[in-house]
């Protein structure tokens, strides 16, 4: 479906085969759209950008981990090709009601919403949801149709203010969460998307192998210790204290590795009960649509707690920390208090921004105000100290009513360092700050992180699973050999699961021989290991090629001064810098890209590019 | 021997691969609209229940029927709509206390659970074991184990 928010059109068009055969779904062929319809050097947030919700030829089927949608736009904290991944059980709605995408263009002069009930779409009048939190824009799009089945994906308050890295918020606690997609669904007046679909999914290519692929994904997983058991009870957060134990924990902006509150903010803290009331913070855990691990938080804030003391509507259960959210908020502010940051954890749900860079831009905000670069004058009165959790709360208080420092914080680390001349405190690659895995102590991660099309981000390949938790091999932390070659593997192998409608923790125990016939026997054409693969590194580098377009060069494959010459302090990656001069060149090779970093014509042949 | 549909609120992660699974046996299609079992999400609660029908002896469905299109059959005892003789007038979703006998617009019939003549796709795809098709007789089995199994000395005391 094409939407002209300028003209106000809804209007159906084919897919396109032949791109989807080379790119598969989702993030490849969307980002194929993107790539061919829209000048990588537009304004990201001018009408001349594209927002494309895209699902893949897996989402709303019986595969496990079917949920899974992206949106795909220029990205305006980065300026790169953006992205973001949701699950949720919006991207299966939008397939149920005849759509593998929908590609909104232009502008609309007033603030609108998509309604789309299965063939029929039309855009509405949102001016009575403009100013609203997504939870109450998700509310009252429910109540105004009467249909509690309708699934909603639609932005907050902070996107309207124009937060650079404001989210799409799908089924309240699900988010399409990195690089600002949800500024530039706001720069369009676009409020939400609200979805209704009844037609199903009917034209799997071999229904009957389809069946059995997926039970026997099904059965690998059942089977796996990580998606088996460790994920399903203790979430993403069963990291925190593992990594803070191999010393790839960063903390306070990363001028330091190792935080001695993880385990007051680990997946063991949320299972404890708590005295007040005897709960733990943990509730329940909750899977995505179709998915067979669960591993999702649904967790409740101490009702005695001072965030939320005279607060009543946030005493429910909601989406809890997972823990990359749990590191940024927690210990890269330095602030160990759960209640606390589960609440913030809320807030960033609630008005729909991204807490891996909201936490991260704090923290070296905080590192500001310590140097006494900021004072009290610009954080609207906070003293805003790490570790210091009664400001951080008043702080995000702040910033999701539009408060004083909100207008600062909006702009991500890099511009708001670079606004107080401190430039060498954002922790960012390509204007995008960086998750939870320290590139000192885990030297992968750090080329991971450099080379990534859409700046700082683990899930674009989460070379973690080798060099911590040794899957699909172990390989040492702290080695420089071998990495470039993983780093793609992990690369190109993500960009084909996403590309799929899949979610990445399958990879914890699926290799691409449980995937490939799992899309071979719901597509048509050939969906071979070697094709899936080589499909996965097609797409990574077409977005290298609209980021090169779009003014990006090798210069940016750069990790901030700190992780290459401040060493680790203590613990036990003591001394240790990222190498990424070491690793670098040697990326460029196994891509076969020329030593500046460029897209030669041969690869580009190779690939079908 | 029958059996019954056995469900445990407190297993269910709210993932619908019940829905997709009862929608894909009964339309070829995965589309949970079309479900017979449904999984609702209690956000507040933090908690999920899946809920079908219960196969009633006494089924008001089946009473209300003015065509008698609902019959019983006989080997799993699930209430059965017959679509040759169904007309589509409702009167059955209005005297089911539950809730769990519907009209289809995509049939222009009412549907309802018929436990899959005896092999309930909803629970072969549960992952968590949420929905299980046991013995009719027992589906208190495993609450009844779980009591009983408080009510044992502790392993301390029975050793030597």
């Amino acid at each position: 479906m094409r939407v002209d928010l300028s003209k106000g059109s809804c209007t159906s068009e084919p897919l396109n085969m032949e791109w989807a055969n080379l790119y598969l779904g989702q993030r490849g062929l969307a980002s194929k759209y993107l790539s061919e319809e829209v000048d990588p050097k537009c304004d990201a947030l001018g009408p001349d950008n594209k927002l494309i919700f895209a699902t893949g030829p897996l989402t709303g089927t019986m595969a496990s981990t079917s949920a899974r949608y992206s949106v795909i736009t220029k990205g305006p904290l980065t300026g790169a090709i953006a992205c973001s991944n949701s699950g949720g059980f919006f991207g299966a709605e939008l397939k149920y009601a005849g759509w593998d995408m929908v590609i909104f263009e232009g502008k609309s002069d007033k603030p609108v919403y998509l309604l789309v009930q299965d063939d029929r779409a039309e855009l509405r009048s949102a001016e009575h949801l403009w100013g609203k939190s997504a939870w109450e824009a998700d509310d009252i799009i429910h109540a105004t149709h009467q249909d509690p089945q309708m699934r909603v994906a639609c932005i907050g308050r902070t996107a309207e203010n124009g937060c650079l890295y404001a989210a799409v918020m799908n089924d309240r606690h699900r988010a399409a969460g990195r690089s600002g997609v949800g500024t530039v669904m706001a720069s369009k007046n676009l409020k939400a998307v609200a979805v209704r679909g009844t037609q199903g999914i009917g034209n799997v290519d071999d229904a009957d192998a389809f069946v059995t692929a997926t039970n026997d994904g099904k059965a690998v997983l059942a089977e796996n210790a990580v998606t088996g058991q460790g994920l399903p009870a203790y979430g993403t957060q069963v990291l925190m204290n593992v990594i803070n134990g191999v010393g790839g924990l960063p903390a306070r902006n990363m001028r330091d590795v190792g935080f001695k509150g993880a385990e007051n903010i680990s997946a063991e803290a949320m299972a404890e009960p708590r005295k007040s009331d005897g709960k733990p913070n943990l509730t329940t855990n909750g899977a995505c649509f179709g998915c067979t691990i669960a591993c999702g938080r649904i967790s409740t804030v101490d009702p005695t707690h001072f965030s939320v003391k005279d607060k009543p509507q946030y005493h429910g259960s909601s989406g809890g920390l997972e823990y990359e959210a749990a590191w940024s908020l927690g210990a890269d502010t330095g602030v160990d208090d759960l209640d606390a940051i589960t609440y913030i954890n809320f807030l960033c749900n609630e008005d729909g921004f991204d807490p891996i860079s909201y936490g991260a831009t704090v923290a070296a905000a905080m590192e500001m105000f310590e140097d006494g670069v900021i004072t009290t004058k610009e954080t609207g009165g906070i003293e805003l100290r790490f570790g210091d959790a009664e400001a951080f709360v008043a702080l995000t208080e702040q910033f999701v009513s539009g408060g004083e420092f909100s207008a600062d914080l909006g702009l991500g680390s890099r511009r708001l360092t670079e606004k107080y001349g401190k430039p060498e405190l954002s922790m960012t690659v390509k204007s995008q700050e960086f998750p939870a895995y320290d590139p000192r102590g885990i030297q992968g991660i750090g080329l991971n992180y450099a080379t990534s099309n859409r700046g700082a981000c683990h899930l674009r390949g989460y070379t973690i699973a080798s060099e911590v938790l040794g899957i699909p091999v172990k390989t040492e932390l702290n080695d420089t050999d071998g990495k470039a070659e993983l780093v793609k593997a992990f690369q190109d192998a993500t960009a084909l699961v996403d590309s799929a409608g899949l979610c990445i923790f399958t990879t914890f125990a699926w290799g691409m021989d449980n995937i490939a016939p799992q899309i071979d026997a719901a597509c048509e054409g050939d969906w071979s290991v070697e094709n899936c693969l080589e499909t996965g590194e097609r797409i990574w580098n077409m977005e290298r090629l609209f980021n090169e377009a779009a003014g990006f060069t090798a210069d940016d494959d750069k990790l901030p001064k700190r992780l290459l010459e401040e060493a680790i302090k203590d613990g036990p990656t003591k001394g240790q810098v990222n190498r990424l001069g070491e690793m670098l060149p040697k990326y460029y090779e196994v891509r076969g890209w020329t030593p500046d970093g460029k897209i030669p014509d041969e690869t580009r042949k190779r690939l079908s590019l | 021997m029958q059996k019954s549909l056995n469900i445990d609120p407190g297993k269910c992660t709210g993932c619908l691969q019940c829905e997709m699974a009862c929608s894909y046996e009964h339309t070829g299609t995965f589309n949970p609209s079309r479900s017979y079992i449904k999984v609702f999400t209690f956000h507040h609660e933090g908690r999920f229940a899946p809920y079908t029908c219960t196969q009633c002896d006494e089924a008001w469905c089946m009473r209300a029927c003015p065509v008698d299109a609902i019959s019983v059959d006989m080997a799993t005892g699930a209430k059965v709509v017959s679509d040759d003789k169904c007309v589509g007038c409702k009167v059955c979703t209005i005297a089911c206390p539950f809730g769990t006998i519907n009209y289809s617009q995509a049939t222009g019939k009412v549907v309802k659970c018929d436990l899959c003549g005896g092999d309930p796709q909803c629970a072969a795809a549960c992952p968590t074991a949420a929905i299980t098709y046991v013995d009719a007789d027992w589906t208190g089995y495993d609450r009844m184990m779980a009591s009983a199994s408080k009510s044992l000395p502790s392993a301390e005391t029975t050793a030597g």
